[in-house]
C-alpha cells in the first residue's frame, strides 16, 4: 500500500494544460523529488494536493482511500503540510504565535487565553525530536531565512503532518543552510515522515531524494529511483526543448565598453551580494553571467544599470554621459522581472515604448511629446518583431508574456545602447518566442553591440555567449571562453567549485 | 505660567477624562480595523451618525441606555457598508471613508431637522448622568476625578485591558493581526481573511458608535450639526500615536483629551497660549512622531490592500 | 493628425464607459435621496424641480453655480493630479487654507501695485503656499516613507487652526471684534464676469488650469513619467525616472492647485479671510476627482455638478423646507455607487464559487 497516489491528474487553465494525466506515487518514509523546469506544472500539481486548486480530472488516494480537498484546511487535517517558497509567516509575530495561528490552543475549554506555554513545550519537543534548531520566543522577522523555513516545517509537524511538501526549499537558502535543511529532511524521513520536494536543481535531487518524478510541460516524463539514474538522464527528461544552437559568426574584436575592478555591491538587506568582481566586456560580444538564482546576478545587473549603489571597487562604462536621463538611454536593460520593472501594464504599447525616449528629439521636447512619431515607431516595432498586437494603442496588459518581452526588447534595442543588459530574457516564454529573442540578441552582437546576458538557463548561456562567468555567492567561480566550456564544467562552477579547482582536478 | 498651573485643578482632570472617553472608544475601534488591515477614515461620519441615532433612540425609548444601544448598532451598520465596499468589492478604502463622512455630515443634519423639526433641533433627550462610586468618590482630589464620572467612562477605561488581552493573548487577536499583516499566510492555516476583516471592521464601527453616542448622550444631551468636530480624525492620529496598541491608545487619548480640556479652560482663563495651538497639538505631535520614527514601522503591513483568493 | 483612429476609438470607449458609470451612479443617488425625501413627507419631484431652478433658473443662479464650481475645480484637480502619481492627497482643505492665507496677506499688505500685477502676485503667493503645504507631505513621503494619507489629514487641521489663529490675532481686521481680516485691496480683486453675482474670471482660470493639467499629463514627458511613477514604481526606477523627486513634485503641484482654490475664493468672491471659511471644498475635491475619474476634463463636469447641487439646495430649502444638507447625502451616495460598480462582478464571482 502506498501512502499517497495521485492518478491521472489533469488541470487546465485558460489557454494551457498545466497538468496532463500526471501520476505520482509516494511511499512512506520516502524523500521524493518533483523535478522540472519553471512552468512545467510542479507547483500546480502540489497545489491540488494541498487543496488550493481542484483537479479537472483524476483522483487522489491517501492510504488507498479517495480524498477530495476543497481548501488547505482539508489537506492539513488529512496530514499534509506545505512549506511554500515564499514563506507564509507573519513577520511581526513570534515563532510560537506563528505555529499555533489558527489553532484552538487555549488554556481551557472555557478559558480563551492562549496556552502559549503548552505550545512552547510541544514546539521544543518537536524541535528536539527532528533536530530543528528553533527559538520559540523570537520574532520571525528577526530570524534568518533558514530559521524561518524551519518554523514553516515545524508548523506542519505541529499539525501532525505525515506528508510534507516543500516548494523549491533551497532557492532562498545559503549553502550552509542547505546542508542543515538536508539533514533535517533526512531526519524526518527516518522517523517515518514522507517528503515531496519541488526543485529544478539536478544536483540537489541526486543528493537528497530516494526517487524522482520528472515533469515536462505538464506531462510526467519519468519516475525513477535516483540510484538508477544519472544526471544527464534526468536532465534529458527535464529539458524538453533542445535549445537550438544558433550559428554564431566569429566574434569581431571591439573596444572595451565595461570594466569592473574589485566590485562590491550590497543587497536590500545590506548583505554583500556581489563580492570582489573584476571583469570587462567589449563591443560585439555576448558576455554570459551564469549561476543559480540569488547568487548576486540581480545586484550586479542593477549596479551596472545605475539603480543600485556600489559599495566599493570600480565600475566604469566608457563614454557614458553625465546626465542621468541620457545614461539610462545609453544602457539598454531587459529587466529580470518584466511585470514589476520592465513594463507598465495599464499603459498602451506606445507609452511603454516611449518611457525612456520621450522628450528627446525626434520624439519631441520637454514641453511636448511627439506622439505621432512614437506611435509610428511602435507600429514599426510591431511589424519588425512580429509582435501579436492590433496596434500601438492597445494596453500592454492585453499582450502575452512573449509579446510583452518583444516590446521591451524592441524598446531597448531602439535606443542603440552602448551596452545591453539582458536579464533572464526568455524566462516564461514559449519556445518560439525564446528562439526569436536569441536571434535578436545575436544579431545585435553581430552589429557590434556589447551585451551582458544574465541567465540561470545553462543551455541559453552556452548557446549565446562568447565568454561565460559563473557567479556563486557573489563571487566569480571563473571566466571561460564559451568554445571551451562544457555543461559539466559550468554545472560544477554553479555548485561552487572554482575553475581553478576544476582544472587542478583534471590535471591530477 | 501661574495662570497655566491655576487651570490644572480637579475640574481640569475630570474634564480630561470626560473628553478622553469618546476619543478612546473611536481609537480602540480604529486599532481594531487597522490591525486587521482595513483603514477607515470614515470614523468621523460614523460617530456623527451614532450621536444622532443615539439621541433619537434615547428620545423615543425614554432611555439613555437604549439610545447608546442604537448608536452602537448604527455604527456597526455603517462600518458594514465600508466593509462591503472595501473588503468584498475591493474598492478604494479612503474614498469609501470619505463618502461615509460626507453622508454622515449630510444625513445627520438632514434627519435632525426632519425628525425634531427646525425649531426643536436641540431638544434635550434622556441622557447619562455622572455616577458617584460610593465612598471612593469622597476621596479628596482623586475622588471627583476618577469616581464621579459617567458609567461609560468606566466602560471605556475597562475596554483598554480587555482589548489588550484579546489582541495579544487570545487566538482571535492572533487571527486579526495575521490578516492585517499577511492575509495569504492566514488563509493557508484555515483562517478566512475576508470574514475576519469584516468582523474587525464592524466591531470597530460599533466602538466608534459608542464614542459618538457618548458625545451626544453623555456630554451635550442633544444633537448639533458636526458636533464630532474632528474627533474621528484625532482618533486616526491616536491610533498611530498608540502604535496600534490599546494601552498606547489610552495614553494618546489622555494626552489629546487633556489638550482639549486645557484649550477650553485656557480660553476661559485667558491663557497666553492661543487656544488654536492647543487644538493643533494632537496633529503636530503625531506628525512629529511619524517624522522621528519614520514610515518603515508604520503598522500593519497589508493595511489598505484588499485581499483576493489565490 | 498625430493620434491614430485606434487611439481615438479606445479613448472614446473609455470616456463613454466612465461617463455612463458616473451618470448611473448619479441617477441611483438621486433615487435613494428621493426615497429619503418621500419618507420625510415631501414630494421629491417638487424638491428636485426647485433644486434645478435654484441652480440654473436664471442667469443669476447660473452665475452663482459657476462661482461655486471654481474652487471645486481646483481642489478636484489637486486630488486628481496627485492620484495620477498614485498619491492620495486628503489635504486639499489645508492647502486651500494655506493658499487663502498667503493671498490675503499679499492682497492686504502689498500696496501700490497695478491691478494685473497685484492679482498675479496674489495668485503666485497662493499657489506657492499651497505647494509648500502639499510639498511638506511629499517630503515626508519621499524622505521618511510616511503615508501621505495620514500626513495630509494631520496637516489639514494644523493649517485650519493656524489660519483661525491668524485671523483672530496677528492679521485680524482692527479693532478685532470679528474673526476675520480686512478686505483685500481693490487692485488685487479678480474682475467680475456677471454683474451682481459672485462670478469672477476665476472660473476661466480654473478651466484653463484643467486644460493645462490635461496637457501636462498626456502631452508632456513630465506627465508620462509622472503617470509611470503612479502606475509602476519599479518600471519608473528602471527607466531612470527619479521616483522620489516626482512624488515630491506631484504633491507640491497638487498642493499648489488646492492653494489656488483658496486664492480664487479670496480674491474672486469673498475678499476677506474668515475663520473656517471653506465649507469643505477640499474634502469635496476628493469626491469631485473621483466622480471625474481623475481626468482633468471630467473634474470640470463633476465640480459643476457638485456646485449645482449645493447652490440649488438653497432654493430647494426655501421652496420645500427640506434641509440643504440633503445634497451632501446625494454626493456621498454618488461616490458609494461608483465604488459599488464592482458589485456585478463580485456577484457573478460569488455565484460561480457557489456553483463550483
Amino acid at each position: 500500500m502506498s501512502l499517497l497516489r495521485m492518478e491521472e491528474i489533469t488541470k487546465r487553465f485558460p489557454g494551457v494544460v498545466a497538468n496532463d494525466q500526471v501520476d505520482l506515487v509516494l511511499e512512506e518514509g520516502e524523500i521524493h523529488a518533483l523535478l522540472g523546469e519553471n512552468g512545467s506544472g510542479k507547483s500546480t500539481l502540489m497545489n491540488m494536493l494541498y487543496g488550493i486548486y481542484r483537479p479537472d480530472a483524476g483522483r487522489i488516494l491517501l492510504r488507498d482511500k479517495e480524498v477530495q480537498f476543497s481548501s488547505p484546511t482539508d489537506a492539513i487535517s488529512a496530514g499534509i503540510g506545505m512549506v511554500h517558497q515564499h514563506f507564509m509567516l507573519v513577520p511581526t509575530m513570534t515563532v510560537t504565535e506563528n505555529v499555533i495561528l489558527g489553532l484552538k490552543e487555549q488554556k481551557g475549554r472555557w478559558n480563551p487565553l492562549l496556552d502559549t506555554r503548552g505550545a512552547e513545550k510541544r514546539i521544543n519537543a518537536l524541535a528536539e525530536q527532528y533536530g530543528l534548531d528553533i527559538e520559540p520566543n523570537a520574532r520571525v522577522w528577526q530570524l534568518p531565512v533558514g530559521a524561518q523555513q524551519r518554523v514553516e516545517i515545524l508548523k506542519s509537524l505541529y499539525r501532525n503532518a505525515e506528508i510534507l511538501v516543500l516548494d523549491e526549499p533551497t532557492a532562498v537558502l545559503a549553502p550552509k543552510e542547505v546542508e542543515h535543511l538536508i539533514e533535517v529532511l533526512r531526519n524526518l524521513a527516518r522517523s517515518g515522515k514522507s517528503i515531496i520536494f519541488i526543485s529544478h536543481k539536478l544536483n540537489e535531487v541526486i543528493q537528497l531524494a530516494d526517487r524522482v518524478s520528472v515533469l515536462r510541460n505538464g506531462v510526467l516524463s519519468g519516475q525513477v529511483d535516483v540510484a538508477d539514474a544519472t544526471a544527464s538522464q534526468l536532465a534529458e527528461m527535464m529539458v524538453g526543448r533542445q535549445v537550438e544552437t544558433p550559428k554564431k559568426k566569429p566574434r569581431k574584436s571591439g573596444e572595451t565598453i565595461l570594466t569592473t575592478a574589485n566590485l562590491v555591491v550590497k543587497d536590500d538587506r545590506s548583505l554583500i551580494a556581489v563580492d570582489d568582481l573584476t571583469f570587462d566586456l567589449a563591443k560585439g560580444e555576448i558576455f554570459g553571467v551564469a549561476g543559480v538564482d540569488g547568487n548576486g546576478q540581480k545586484e550586479l545587473t542593477e549596479a551596472i544599470a545605475g539603480v543600485r549603489s556600489i559599495e566599493s571597487g570600480n565600475l566604469e562604462i566608457s563614454g557614458l554621459s553625465k546626465s542621468r536621463g541620457k545614461r539610462f538611454r545609453e544602457i539598454g536593460h531587459v529587466t529580470e522581472d518584466r511585470h514589476q520593472t520592465g513594463v507598465v501594464l495599464p499603459f498602451s504599447l506606445w507609452e511603454n515604448y516611449a518611457l525612456k525616449v520621450c522628450g528627446t528629439p525626434p520624439y519631441g521636447n520637454w514641453l511636448n511629446m511627439n506622439t505621432g512619431v512614437m506611435q509610428e515607431q511602435t507600429r514599426a516595432a510591431i511589424d519588425q518583431f512580429s509582435i501579436k498586437a492590433t496596434g500601438p494603442d492597445v494596453a500592454m496588459s492585453t499582450l502575452s508574456g512573449g509579446n510583452q518581452q518583444k516590446v521591451v526588447l524592441a524598446r531597448e534595442l531602439a535606443l542603440d545602447p552602448k551596452l545591453l543588459l539582458a536579464a533572464q530574457p526568455t524566462r516564461g516564454l514559449d519556445v518560439g518566442a525564446a528562439e526569436y529573442v536569441h536571434e535578436r540578441l545575436l544579431s545585435a552582437r553581430d552589429s557590434g553591440m556589447a551585451i551582458m546576458l544574465i541567465s540561470t538557463e545553462l543551455e541559453e548561456v552556452l548557446a549565446l555567449s562568447d565568454r561565460i562567468m559563473v557567479m556563486y555567492e557573489g563571487k566569480s567561480m571563473g571566466l571561460v571562453d564559451a568554445s571551451q566550456a562544457s555543461r559539466e564544467m559550468l554545472g560544477l562552477m554553479m555548485a561552487g567549485v572554482s575553475l581553478e579547482n576544476i582544472e587542478n582536478g583534471m590535471s591530477q | 505660567m501661574e495662570a497655566f498651573f491655576s487651570v490644572l485643578d480637579a475640574d481640569f482632570f475630570s474634564a480630561t477624562l470626560r473628553l478622553t472617553t469618546p476619543l478612546l472608544f473611536a481609537t480602540l475601534g480604529g486599532i481594531l480595523n487597522e490591525r486587521a488591515g482595513v483603514i477607515n477614515i470614515g470614523l468621523e461620519g460614523t460617530m456623527l451618525m451614532a450621536a444622532l441615532i443615539g439621541v433619537f433612540g434615547a428620545w423615543f425609548s425614554g432611555s439613555a441606555w437604549f439610545g447608546l444601544f442604537t448608536g452602537i448598532l448604527i455604527g456597526g451598520l455603517i462600518a458594514w457598508i465600508h466593509a462591503f465596499v472595501s473588503i468584498s468589492l475591493k474598492a478604494n478604502q479612503i474614498v469609501s471613508g470619505a463618502a461615509i463622512n460626507l453622508i454622515g455630515v449630510g444625513l445627520s443634519s438632514f434627519l435632525i431637522r426632519i425628525v425634531f423639526g427646525l425649531k426643536d433641533q436641540q431638544r434635550v433627550v434622556p441622557h447619562f448622568e455622572p455616577v458617584s462610586v460610593p465612598y471612593l468618590s469622597d476621596i479628596p482630589l482623586i475622588g471627583p476625578i476618577l469616581f464621579q464620572q459617567h458609567s461609560l467612562v468606566y466602560v471605556a477605561l475597562l475596554l483598554v485591558p480587555i482589548m489588550w488581552v484579546i489582541l495579544f493573548r487570545t487566538r482571535w487577536g492572533l487571527m486579526i493581526t495575521s490578516v492585517g499583516e499577511h492575509p495569504e499566510a492566514s488563509a493557508t492555516v484555515g483562517i478566512n481573511p475576508l470574514r475576519t476583516r469584516y468582523i474587525a471592521v464592524i466591531l470597530s464601527g460599533a466602538l466608534a458608535g459608542a464614542g459618538g453616542a457618548f458625545l451626544s448622550l453623555g456630554q451635550l444631551h442633544f444633537f448639533q450639526d458636526e458636533m464630532v468636530a474632528g474627533r474621528g480624525f484625532i482618533a486616526l492620529a491616536a491610533v498611530i500615536f498608540a502604535r496600534w496598541n490599546p494601552v498606547g491608545a489610552l495614553i494618546a487619548c489622555l494626552i489629546f483629551g487633556g489638550a482639549d480640556a486645557l484649550q477650553f479652560r485656557g480660553q476661559a482663563a485667558g491663557l497666553a497660549v492661543p487656544h488654536q495651538f492647543m487644538l493643533m497639538f494632537p496633529y503636530v505631535l503625531t506628525l512629529a512622531i511619524l517624522v522621528v520614527v519614520g514610515g518603515k514601522s508604520q503598522g500593519p503591513a497589508a493595511i489598505g490592500q484588499p485581499y483576493s483568493k489565490g | 493628425m498625430s493620434v491614430g483612429p485606434d487611439a481615438i476609438r479606445t479613448r472614446a470607449i473609455k470616456v463613454a464607459k466612465s461617463t455612463s458609470l458616473s451618470l448611473t451612479a448619479i441617477g441611483l443617488a438621486l433615487l435613494v435621496s428621493a426615497v429619503l425625501i418621500l419618507l420625510a413627507g415631501f414630494n421629491p419631484l417638487i424638491a428636485y424641480a426647485a433644486l434645478l431652478k435654484g441652480a440654473f433658473g436664471d442667469s443669476f443662479a447660473i452665475g452663482n453655480t459657476l462661482a461655486r464650481t471654481t474652487p471645486l475645480i481646483f481642489t478636484g484637480l489637486a486630488v486628481a493630479f496627485a492620484f495620477r502619481c498614485n498619491l492620495l492627497n486628503i489635504g486639499a482643505e489645508g492647502q486651500l487654507y494655506a493658499g487663502a492665507l498667503a493671498s490675503v496677506v499679499v492682497g492686504i499688505f502689498v500696496t501700490g501695485l497695478p491691478t494685473p500685477l497685484h492679482i498675479m502676485l496674489a495668485i503666485a503667493a497662493g499657489f506657492a503656499a499651497g505647494a509648500m503645504w502639499g510639498g511638506l507631505a511629499g517630503l515626508m513621503k519621499s524622505q521618511r516613507g510616511i503615508n501621505e494619507i495620514v500626513s495630509t489629514i494631520m496637516l489639514n487641521f494644523v493649517a485650519i487652526f493656524f489660519v483661525s489663529y491668524m485671523v483672530q490675532g496677528p492679521i485680524a481686521e482692527p479693532p478685532g471684534f470679528f474673526h476675520q481680516t480686512a478686505q483685500v485691496a481693490t487692485t488685487a480683486r479678480l474682475p467680475i464676469i456677471a454683474p451682481k453675482s459672485d462670478l469672477s474670471i476665476g472660473i476661466l482660470i480654473a478651466v484653463g488650469c484643467a486644460i493645462f493639467i490635461a496637457y501636462l499629463l498626456w502631452r508632456t514627458p513630465f506627465g508620462l513619467r509622472l503617470r509611470t511613477v503612479g502606475r509602476s514604481e519599479g518600471a519608473a526606477r528602471f527607466a531612470g525616472i527619479p521616483v522620489n523627486r516626482f512624488m515630491f513634485g506631484a504633491m507640491s503641484i497638487s498642493g499648489g492647485l488646492a492653494g489656488l482654490a483658496g486664492t480664487v475664493e479670496i480674491i474672486g468672491s469673498q475678499y476677506r479671510l474668515l475663520d473656517f471659511f471653506s465649507p469643505g471644498y477640499g474634502f469635496d475635491g476628493i469626491a469631485v476627482a473621483f466622480l471625474g475619474r481623475s481626468d482633468p476634463i471630467g473634474v470640470i463636469f463633476a465640480a459643476f455638478l457638485f456646485a449645482a447641487l449645493r447652490i440649488g439646495a438653497n432654493q430647494m430649502q426655501r421652496t420645500t423646507g427640506l434641509p440643504t444638507s440633503l445634497v451632501l447625502v446625494i454626493q456621498g451616495t454618488v461616490i458609494l455607487f461608483i465604488l459599488g460598480a464592482g458589485i456585478l462582478q463580485w456577484y457573478r464571482q460569488r455565484q460561480q464559487e457557489k456553483g463550483a
